[in-house]
């Protein structure tokens, strides 16, 4: 069957001034009211309109000329998105390296970053970016214990987020234990409400799951609102004791880290330690992932998302292993939790919020389920761009004083997961790599790789 | 028994703006499985459409005529709407139309949280309380008890053009090719493609529909609270999820219905028990619907072929 | 051998609504035979598959799963007033009362699908790997031991590893051992996802449709596969089934069903010949016609 080539357009001048005139119009439309016109409330605390129409004619010129220029670059936009090709062995073998290279680096990153910009330059990049980025990490690996491996849609993970932080700030205020006995049962606490969680959505598929997590999630949130005998309501639970480096305190004084080691205090001493403590906790997760997805649960697990019915009929008992896939999930979710408090010295109910959830949901889809690298990337590039955010100064020059740029953060974030999702729709690394193999393993493509239903 | 005909006369008024949502949802899900997560903003961004059209109109151009003002404001936030969920069926689900479910799942997450924000950037974080107007009630005094209750002429208003557009609605969908194309999609959208109908014109048309109906609810909820808010689209937006779901989600009369339901339990819960948990009370309703009913009350049961 | 049935359908009923799917059908499975229950589409064949692995709750009847040498009557009677499900100590399932799962891995009843399971973004070999799952999980300690690196589970695993070869080598993809389940073709998919089924060792193998869009040289070959399976790893195979060739073959013994009913119960030959089967596949009722369908058919045997 002869296939017939489409001959290459000519680029037609007025049809895609045609097509930007219209985008622009459509746009134009969008700006109007809502960017053109701001309701304020005035002097007498009545509400007016500002008027701003110099920012809908900017938005409209904006879309007009990108969309004249994507006509110009013949960039039309497929129908059908790229088609994720497996990678071939030889990239494979290249991503064995990938992972201890990143270790290593991760290792040092902190002691680099300290050499390079002294104790206070370094503060911010070590704690914003580093423990930031970090905590998402682990996250974001606990909850694809729960999505990617076993395929079970949970849009309320921070629930579990929730209950390790509360736990350990309960445990540790009103009780007075020590971090490294509040930490495990904080976990244990939160694997607890994930068994809890998981039986009642045990039938449920898809989307339902994915709602009726939510439902859970924000229903934990809004009791932690409102039980204020116990959570103290919005106002949340404070003096959370600091974390210490098996005892020693990092205070000033003579007794403190700083003075025993001979060091000069320095904030960046507790700063550093907690890095390396989310740095632990992180591996930890993925340590364990790893060695169960090589063990018969972890491809059960995966068999699940697969395809459950087939599952039944081989004598898997698919309660025990949701079940204990939301356990263990949440349990590092509770790990967290508990880092966090001990971290912030605080904690209130407006950290554990529905954004989070979606934000943690963002970063395993499109790191690709079931990678934990792509994961770790995909958390990398949403939370470290979303801070980035707070160093583009040079914007307020453009866009005057007011202009936080930090406000735009989940505005780019929600753009980021809509065009992600239309680029790459199986994630950054879109292959699966299997785990037995008879010769050398490859990888497969992510198109066989279902997505489960729960 | 005041109390209770208050609350019955209330919860029905708020179950009217939920169940106009709801039919968005229904809608949505019935033609491509898809929960549109954003239907909530949606519908939070046609409140500040409305908000402002009607500053526009009063202070602007100094429009004094209720009745007029109040239908170019609902004409101009129902075809702007409409036209940004056009835009966003386009840009954002079009091309995930296809057996991958969580990729449309996480691009609508990702349109709510660029809308929420979107108005809260733009517009400020803060409340923007609408002027108080038409705020005249009837006092009705009936009954052998002597009952006493409020019936505010927005009350009316809100359930009279809820009523009127049920009644278009059910026609359209009924008895024009566009509703048959609908319901046809609906069953089958590869037979109806096969057969000559424009699924994408049918899908895009859903979309716009669903946002006109939703834009008048927030016409109305703008005039109801008075207050609009960045974040008003996510718990109106579940409840009144939840209504499609407790009304059978697929089911037209069953979203309205939905609506009503819940907002009769809301109001009840919050003069009997507490007003702080009564949207728990809204998320338990739907976690417990689709644990025990996943099909609602009007719906179709869901069988799985082995 | 012995003569007790290994599995009794009694009085089998499935009725969803207001259609009853399956009306009163009673037979019963030999141990170590293959049993083909075969009739036109809508019959209700699925059907009384998924009555027996589990995957419907029977609206009416009983399917007593007789494992040990003798089916001991008393005993069955005694487990269905009793309420319980099963009975390790007689050896005995009743399998209208258990779910799917506990079918499968108790009672060892395994089955394949009319539209295949693979796990498709698995290897081949992972998918039978997972067919040995519990005993494998048990080995694990639940993993705990797995965890830490013991010996015990490794041992169990490289058992495991040994049993999928035998069964690659047995359905001839040892080759494609390492390939994604979801790139092989139909044929071989098919093969694979018995393979799959028999690494549990089950005692009753059911297989729906498994020569569906098979070409004539793959169904023999599956033939020689069911036989191979039957004789060497004595299990018991049931299967549902169109394709005569494959039927006429290899059965021992056919049930036929149509509109829900049990309208023949024999040999091969048998049914063959029984004017009712013929005339429920062909609608026919002229006994000249009948004569020589039955002429064409004793033809087509002979091939």
């Amino acid at each position: 069957m002869a296939s017939h080539a489409a001959a290459p357009e000519r680029f037609d001048l007025a049809r895609a001034f045609k097509d930007a005139a219209l985008a622009a119009i459509i746009a134009a439309g969008l700006a109007f009211p809502i960017l053109a016109l701001r309701a304020e409330p005035d002097i007498d605390n009545r509400l007016t309109l500002q008027g701003r129409w110099s920012w809908l004619f900017i938005a409209a010129g904006i879309v007009f000329v990108g969309r004249f220029l994507l006509a110009l670059f013949d960039i039309r936009p497929r129908r059908k998105p790229a088609t994720d090709a497996a990678l071939p062995a030889s990239a494979y073998r290249a991503a064995r390296f990938i992972g201890p290279a990143g270790l290593a680096l991760l290792f040092v990153f902190p002691l680099a970053v300290l050499a390079m910009l002294g104790p206070q330059g370094s503060l911010k990049w070590i704690d914003n970016y580093g423990i930031q980025i970090l905590i998402y990490v682990m996250l974001g690996w606990g909850l694809n214990i729960v999505v990617g491996l076993a395929g079970l849609l949970d849009l309320g993970y921070v629930a579990f987020y929730a209950v390790g932080a509360y736990s350990y700030a309960l445990l540790s205020t009103t009780f007075g234990l020590s971090f490294w006995l509040c930490l495990p049962l904080a976990g244990i606490l939160a694997a607890f409400w994930g068994i809890l969680l998981g039986f009642p959505v045990l039938r449920l598929r898809g989307d339902y799951l994915a709602i009726v997590t939510m439902a859970f999630g924000e229903i934990i949130r809004i009791v932690l609102v409102n039980w204020s005998v116990v959570t103290n309501g919005d106002a949340g639970i404070s003096g959370i004791p600091r974390a210490s480096f098996f005892g020693l305190p990092f205070t000033a004084g003579p007794n403190g880290f700083a003075a025993t080691f001979g060091f000069k205090f320095s904030p960046i001493h507790r700063v550093i330690f907690l890095y390396y403590l989310i740095l632990c906790l992180a591996l930890l997760t993925n340590f364990v992932t790893v060695r169960l997805r090589r063990l018969p649960i972890g491809r059960a697990w995966e068999a699940l998302r697969e395809d459950e019915i087939a599952c039944r009929s081989l004598g898997l008992d698919t309660v025990k292993l949701k079940l204990a896939a939301f356990a263990l999930g949440a349990m590092f979710g509770g790990f967290a939790g508990a880092f966090f408090a001990v971290r912030q010295g605080f904690v209130s109910p407006s950290s554990f919020t529905f954004i989070e959830s979606a934000t943690i949901l963002a970063i395993v889809v499109l790191g690709g389920r079931g990678s934990q690298l792509g994961v770790a990337l995909a958390a990398a590039v949403i939370i470290g761009g979303s801070e980035i955010l707070r160093e583009l100064d040079f914007l307020k020059q453009i866009f005057g004083e007011d202009f936080d740029p930090t406000q735009y953060r989940m505005l780019i974030v929600g753009i980021a997961m809509v065009m992600m999702m239309n680029w790459r729709p199986r994630g950054l690394v879109a292959t699966r790599a299997p785990t037995i193999a008879l010769g050398e393993r490859r990888g497969i493509s992510a198109a066989l790789v279902k997505e489960g239903h729960g | 028994m005041d109390v209770f005909l208050q609350q019955l006369i209330n919860g029905i008024a708020l179950g009217s703006i939920y169940g106009l949502i709801a039919i968005g949802y229904t809608m949505v899900f019935g033609i491509i499985g898809m929960i549109n997560f954003a239907h909530g903003d949606v519908f939070m961004l046609s409140a500040f459409i409305a908000l402002i059209l009607f500053l526009a109109l009063t202070q602007f151009l100094g429009l004094s005529s209720l009745p007029l003002v109040f239908v170019i404001v609902l004409i101009g936030a129902m075809a702007l709407t409409s036209l940004w969920n056009f835009v966003i069926e386009r840009v954002a689900y079009r091309r995930l139309r296809g057996s991958f479910r969580l990729a449309p799942l996480i691009s609508a997450l990702g349109t709510s949280i660029f809308l929420a924000n979107f108005v809260y950037v733009v517009q400020g974080p803060r409340n923007k309380a609408v002027p108080p107007i038409f705020s005249e009630v009837i006092q009705i005094t009936a009954g052998p008890g002597g009952y006493n209750v409020t019936l505010s002429y927005k009350q009316i208003l809100i359930v009279g053009v809820t009523a009127v557009l049920l009644a278009a609605f059910w026609y359209v969908v009924q008895k024009t090719p566009l509703g048959r194309a609908q319901r046809a999609c609906e069953q089958d959208a590869k037979m109806a493609a096969l057969l000559g109908v424009d699924v994408d014109r049918t899908i895009a048309l859903t979309f716009v529909i669903g946002a006109a109906l939703a834009a008048v609810a927030g016409v109305l909820y703008m005039l109801y609270y008075g207050v609009v808010n960045a974040a008003d689209g996510f718990v109106p937006g579940v409840k009144a999820f939840t209504a499609a779901v407790l009304g059978g989600i697929g089911s037209l009369p069953g979203a309205v219905l939905g609506g009503l339901l819940i907002g009769l339990i809301e109001t009840f819960w919050s003069a009997y028990f507490s007003a702080d948990y009564k949207d728990v009370a809204a998320f338990s309703i739907l976690a417990i619907t689709l644990i025990f009913v996943p099909s609602g009350l009007l719906g179709r049961p869901d069988v799985e072929k082995v | 051998m012995n003569s007790d049935p290994l599995l009794t359908i009694d009085h089998l009923t499935m009725r969803f609504g207001g259609l009853t799917a399956v009306d009163d059908v009673s037979f019963d499975v030999r141990r170590g035979d293959i049993t083909a229950l075969i009739g036109p589409n809508g019959a209700g064949k699925t059907t009384v598959f998924n009555c027996i692995t589990g995957f419907y709750r029977p609206s009416v009847g009983r399917l007593v799963f007789s494992v040990g040498e003798r089916l001991d009557r008393e005993a069955v009677v005694a487990l269905t007033n009793s309420g319980r499900r099963y009975s390790k100590q007689h050896e005995l399932f009743l399998l209208e009362r258990m779910p799917d799962q506990e079918i499968a891995r108790e009672a060892r009843v395994a089955r394949t699908f009319q539209n295949i399971r693979l796990f498709t973004g698995m290897t081949v070999l992972e998918n039978l790997m997972v067919g040995e799952h519990n005993p494998l999980m048990l080995a694990s300690g639940y993993s705990l031991f797995g965890l830490f690196g013991l010996p015990a589970y490794r041992k169990r695993e490289a058992q495991a590893l040994e049993h999928a070869r035998f069964w690659l080598d047995r359905i001839g993809l040892t080759a494609r051992a390492d390939d994604p389940a979801g790139a092989l073709p139909y044929g071989q998919q098919r093969r694979l996802e018995i393979a799959r089924a028999m690494m549990g060792e089950p005692i009753l193998l059911c297989l729906d449709e498994p020569a569906a869009g098979l070409n004539p040289r793959e169904s023999a070959e599956l033939n020689e596969l069911l036989r191979t399976i039957r004789n060497e790893q004595g299990t018991s195979i049931l299967l549902i089934e169109h394709d005569m060739s494959v039927v006429m073959e290899i059965s021992d013994h056919v049930v036929v069903l149509d509109y829900g009913e049990k309208i023949a119960d024999g040999t091969p030959d048998a049914i063959r010949t029984d004017a009712r089967v013929i005339a429920a596949y062909l609608g026919v009722e002229d006994e000249e016609e009948v004569e020589e369908i039955e002429a064409a058919l004793a033809g087509g045997q002979r091939r």
